[in-house]
C-alpha cells in the first residue's frame, strides 16, 4: 500500500552552508540550539549581575550599562524603569531561550534520534525551521534593546493591562512590548515544530527491538516534554497574537474599560486583565515542567550510568514524569492566588498543586533509594546530577508553603517566590544542563572536558547558588517585596546587607560560569580525544563514534536486545551490557 | 520528507519497531498538528467565552442564520467531496480523485468568498475590530479574530488542496498524502462546527 520506491538515501551534505548553517542534521541543530542557549544564558546572567549590583548598591554607577540603553542608565546609574526592563529581559531570556532550549531542544535534538536508533528525525526540514524560527525569536527579543525606548518592562509574565496599553504606561511598552509578544509568538511556532518532530521520532523511528519501555529515561523525558510543549505553546501563541492586536489594531482583549494610566483615561472598553493571566499561566505552568522534566530525565540517565545499577523502578519513574506532565495543566491557577480571582478557585487550584508534589516526591525517593548503597562514580556529571537533586528538593520544599492560598497571599509578592522558582526551576534545570554537558560533551564533540575544572565549577556553583538563593526565602519571610528596584522603606533598610551578600554570591557564582565557558571552549579544540564509550554506558548513543557520523550509525543497522540500563551484570566488557549487544544477561533487569 | 518514506519502508521490512498507532509518520504528524491546533482554537473560544461572560453590554446583533447556514452547508459538503476524492485516490482512480479535490478547493473558495461578503456587510454596518454600534467593541474583536483565524485555516487548506492536487496528478504525491490533507480539511470543518454555535447562534437577537 505504501509507496516506498521514493525512499532514497541522501549522501552527506557537502557545502559549508548545508553542513553547519542550514543543516537538516538533527545533531547540528542540537548543537545550534546549545550555542543559542549558551549565548542567551551568559547574556541573561550579565543582566542579572547589573540588577544585583543595583539592588545592593543602589546609587553606584555600573560601567558599561550605557551600552545597553541610551536613556536607562545616565552616568551608569540604573533608572527604575531600566531596572524593570532588565528584569523582564533576564526572565524572558532565561525561561524561554535557556531553560527551554538547552535541556529540551539542544540535548533532545542531538540525542533523541540516536537513543531510539534512528538516522534522523522524520521531518528534518521542519527541524531546521524549528531552530531558525527560534533564533529569529531571540533576535527579535534582543532587538528591543536598540529599537525605540528599550525593551518592555512588564516582566516575563507580561501581565495585562501594563503589557497591553502601549507607550502610555512607560518606556518600552510600545515597540518593546510588541517585539516581546512577536518574539514569544515566533518561539511558540519554533517549539511546536520541534515537539511534532520529537513525538513522531519517539513513536515512529525506533529501531528493531527498541520497545517503548526500552527507551532510556532521557528519551522518555523528552517525549513527555514534547507532549506538554505541543499543547502548551499552542495556547500561548494565540495569547501573544491577541496581545499584539491590542497594541496595533485597537482591540481591548486585555484592557478593562475606564482605565486611567499616567492621568490619562484610555479609550478602551470591556477587556479582562485576568484573561491574560489565565491564558498565560495555562501555558506558563506547563512551561515550568518543560524546563524541569528533561533535566529530570538527563539526571536520571547520568545517575544510572554512574551508579552502575538500574533505578529502583524504571517504570514508576516514567509514570511519575507522565503524571507531572498531566497535572501541570490543572495546577496553573496557583500562580493567580492573589490576582483577584474567585477565592474558591484558589482553593480548587491548591488541591492539584499539592497533589503534583506526590509524583515529584516519588521521583526524588526513587533517586535517593537507588543512590543508597550504590558505589557512585564521582565525576563532574554525577556531581551536577547530585546537585540537581539537592536543588530540586530545597527549592521544592518551599513549594508546599506556596501551594496553600492562605500562605501564598502573604508570600506571593515577596522574594520568597523568587527564591523558590530560581532554585527549583532555574538552578535545578541549569544543573541538569551542566550534568548533561559534562556527560555528553565527549559524544557531541569527540573530546573530553577537563575534569578538574569541572569539579571546581561544580563546587563553586553549588556553594554559590545556595548562598545566592537561600537568603531569598529569608528576605521573603521578612516581607521584602519583589520587583522593586530600591528598598527605601524603613522596614526594608535592615535587609540591605542581605542584598549585598546576595550580590557578592551572585558575582561569585557567575565567575564560576566563566570557568565553565573556558572549559567548554578549550576542551572543544584542545581537549583529550574521547573514546566511543568513555563512561562505560549502555544506551545507543555510546555504541557509535564520538562524534557520530552524519547518519549516526555509519549506515549500520542497529538492533536492540536489552533494557536501557544493564549495569551490575556479568558482561563481556565489564559490569555492563550494551543495548546493542546480543549477549545473554545473567541477572534480569528492572523491566521484563 | 524522504526520511518518512525510509521509515515506512523500514517498518514494513521489520527493521524497525512497529509504530504504536500503525500509521505513517506524515499522518501521525498531521494528527499531532491537529491536537496542537485544536488547543489554539480552544484557547480562542475559551477566551471568547470568558470575555462574553464578564462583559455586561455584550451585543446579540445577528438577525438571520441564512448566510451562516449556507456557509456551513458548503463547508460540510466540501468534507464530503474530500472524502470522495480520498476514496478515489485509494482506489487508484487518479482522474476522479483530482477532480473531486479541485471541487473541494472550489467549495472552500466559495466559503471564503461568502465569508468575506459577510465581513464587508458587517463592516458597512459599522462593526470593526474595535467598535460596533450595538454594544461592547469586544464583540467585533472576538468575531473577527476567531472567524479570521478559521478563514486563515480555510485559505491555507485551499492552497494546499490545489498544490497537493496538482502534484498528485503529476505523480509526486500519493493517496496517503491526499488522506493526510483530508484530515486537515475535515478538522477545519469540525472547528467551524464549534464556531457556528458559539459565535453565531449565541449572538442571535431574540
Amino acid at each position: 500500500m505504501h509507496d516506498v520506491s521514493h525512499a532514497t538515501h541522501h549522501g552527506p551534505p557537502t557545502t559549508f552552508i548545508r553542513k553547519h548553517i542550514f543543516s537538516t542534521d538533527h545533531k547540528v541543530i542540537g548543537k545550534q540550539y546549545y550555542a543559542l542557549a549558551l549565548v542567551a544564558a551568559f547574556f541573561g546572567m550579565m543582566l542579572s549581575w547589573i540588577m544585583r549590583i543595583h539592588l545592593g548598591w543602589t546609587n553606584a554607577a555600573i560601567p558599561g550599562t550605557q551600552l545597553l540603553s541610551s536613556t536607562g542608565a545616565p552616568g551608569g546609574v540604573i533608572t527604575p524603569e531600566f531596572y524593570l526592563q532588565l528584569m523582564t529581559m533576564h526572565g524572558t531570556i532565561m525561561v524561554f531561550f535557556v531553560l527551554t532550549t538547552a535541556p529540551f531542544a539542544a540535548f533532545g535534538n542531538f540525542f533523541l534520534p540516536i537513543q531510539v536508533g534512528a538516522e534522523d528525525m522524520p521531518f528534518p526540514r521542519f527541524n531546521m525551521m524549528s531552530f531558525w524560527v527560534t533564533f529569529m525569536a531571540f533576535l527579535v527579543l534582543v532587538a528591543s534593546f536598540i529599537v525605540g525606548d528599550g525593551p518592555t518592562l512588564g516582566g516575563w509574565t507580561q501581565y495585562a493591562p501594563l503589557s497591553a496599553v502601549g507607550s502610555a504606561s512607560g518606556p518600552g511598552q510600545g515597540t518593546g512590548a510588541v517585539l516581546w509578544a512577536a518574539s514569544i509568538g515566533l518561539f511558540c511556532i519554533g517549539q511546536l515544530l520541534g515537539a511534532l518532530n520529537f513525538i513522531s521520532t519517539t513513536l515512529d523511528m525506533r529501531t528493531k527491538g527498541m520497545s517503548l519501555m526500552r527507551l532510556p529515561l532521557s528519551a522518555w523525558a523528552w517525549f513527555i516534554t514534547s507532549c506538554i510543549g505541543l499543547t502548551a505553546f499552542a495556547v500561548l501563541l494565540p495569547a501573544c497574537i491577541l496581545l499584539i492586536l491590542d497594541h496595533v489594531a485597537g482591540t481591548s482583549f486585555f484592557i478593562p474599560s475606564g482605565l486611567v494610566i499616567n492621568d490619562k483615561l484610555l479609550p478602551h472598553s470591556g477587556g479582562s486583565t485576568l484573561l491574560w493571566q489565565h491564558l498565560f499561566w495555562f501555558f506558563g505552568h506547563p512551561e515550568v515542567y518543560i524546563a524541569i522534566v528533561p533535566a529530570m530525565g538527563v539526571v536520571s540517565h547520568i545517575l544510572v550510568t554512574n551508579m552502575r545499577k538500574p533505578m529502583l523502578s524504571h517504570r514508576v519513574l516514567i509514570y511519575c514524569m507522565m503524571g507531572i506532565g498531566f497535572l501541570s495543566y490543572v495546577v496553573y491557577g496557583h500562580h493567580m492566588f492573589v490576582s483577584g480571582m474567585n477565592p474558591f478557585s484558589a482553593l480548587v487550584f491548591s488541591f492539584p498543586t499539592l497533589v503534583i508534589t506526590i509524583p515529584a516526591t516519588i521521583i526524588v525517593l526513587i533517586w535517593l533509594g537507588s543512590l543508597y548503597g550504590s558505589r557512585l562514580r564521582i565525576n563532574s556529571a554525577s556531581l551536577f546530577a547530585l546537585g540537581f537533586i539537592s536543588m530540586f528538593i530545597s527549592g521544592g520544599v518551599s513549594g508546599f508553603f506556596l501551594a496553600q492560598p492562605s500562605l501564598d497571599i502573604l508570600l506571593h509578592a515577596t522574594y520568597f517566590v523568587v527564591g523558590h522558582f530560581h532554585m527549583v526551576m532555574g538552578v535545578a534545570a541549569m544543573f541538569g544542563i551542566f550534568a548533561g554537558t559534562y556527560f555528553w560533551f565527549p559524544k557531541m564533540t569527540g573530546r573530553m572536558m577537563n575534569e578538574t575544572l569541572g569539579r571546581v565549577h561544580f563546587w563553586m556553583s553549588f556553594v554559590g547558588a545556595y548562598a545566592l538563593f537561600m537568603p531569598f526565602h529569608y528576605l521573603g519571610l521578612a516581607a521584602n517585596i519583589r520587583r522593586y528596584q530600591a528598598f527605601v522603606d524603613d522596614y526594608l533598610q535592615p535587609l540591605i546587607p542581605v542584598h549585598k551578600f546576595i550580590t557578592v554570591a551572585a558575582l561569585f557564582t557567575g565567575f564560576a560560569q566563566l570557568i565553565f565557558l573556558y572549559n567548554l571552549i578549550h576542551s572543544r579544540f584542545w581537549g583529550a580525544k574521547a573514546t566511543e564509550n568513555p563512561w562505560e554506558a549502555t544506551s545507543l548513543e555510546w555504541s557509535t563514534d564520538s562524534p557520530p557520523s552524519w547518519n549516526n550509525f555509519n549506515g549500520k543497522h542497529i538492533v536492540v536486545y536489552h533494557d536501557p540500563y544493564q549495569y551490575g551484570v556479568q558482561g563481556s566488557m565489564g559490569d555492563y551490557v550494551m543495548q546493542t549487544s546480543p549477549e545473554q544477561v545473567a541477572t534480569p533487569g528492572d523491566e521484563k | 520528507m524522504s526520511q518518512a518514506n525510509i521509515a515506512l519502508g523500514a517498518h514494513q521490512s521489520g527493521a524497525m519497531e512497529p509504530s504504536p498507532f500503525s500509521i505513517p509518520s506524515k499522518k501521525l504528524a498531521m494528527w499531532l498538528f491537529i491536537i496542537s491546533d485544536a488547543m489554539t482554537f480552544a484557547a480562542c473560544l475559551v477566551a471568547y467565552g470568558f470575555l462574553r461572560n464578564s462583559t455586561p453590554n455584550w451585543p446579540t446583533p445577528f438577525h438571520s442564520i441564512t448566510n451562516v447556514a449556507i456557509m456551513t452547508f458548503i463547508l460540510v459538503t466540501s468534507s464530503l467531496t474530500m472524502l470522495i476524492g480520498m476514496r478515489a485516490a485509494r482506489a487508484g482512480d487518479k482522474g476522479k480523485a483530482f477532480r473531486w479535490i479541485l471541487m473541494t478547493a472550489a467549495l472552500g473558495i466559495l466559503f471564503g468568498l461568502l465569508h468575506l461578503r459577510e465581513w464587508s456587510q458587517l463592516i458597512e454596518e459599522g462593526m470593526t475590530i474595535f467598535k460596533n454600534p450595538w454594544g461592547t467593541g469586544l464583540f467585533g474583536s472576538a468575531f473577527y479574530s476567531i472567524t479570521g483565524l478559521h478563514l486563515f485555516h480555510v485559505t491555507c487548506g485551499v492552497i494546499a488542496l490545489i498544490v497537493v492536487g496538482f502534484r498528485y496528478q503529476g505523480g509526486r504525491y500519493n493517496a496517503d498524502d491526499i488522506e493526510v490533507l483530508g484530515l486537515y480539511w475535515h478538522f477545519v470543518d469540525l472547528v467551524w462546527m464549534f464556531v457556528v454555535p458559539f459565535i453565531y447562534l449565541l449572538n442571535l437577537s431574540h
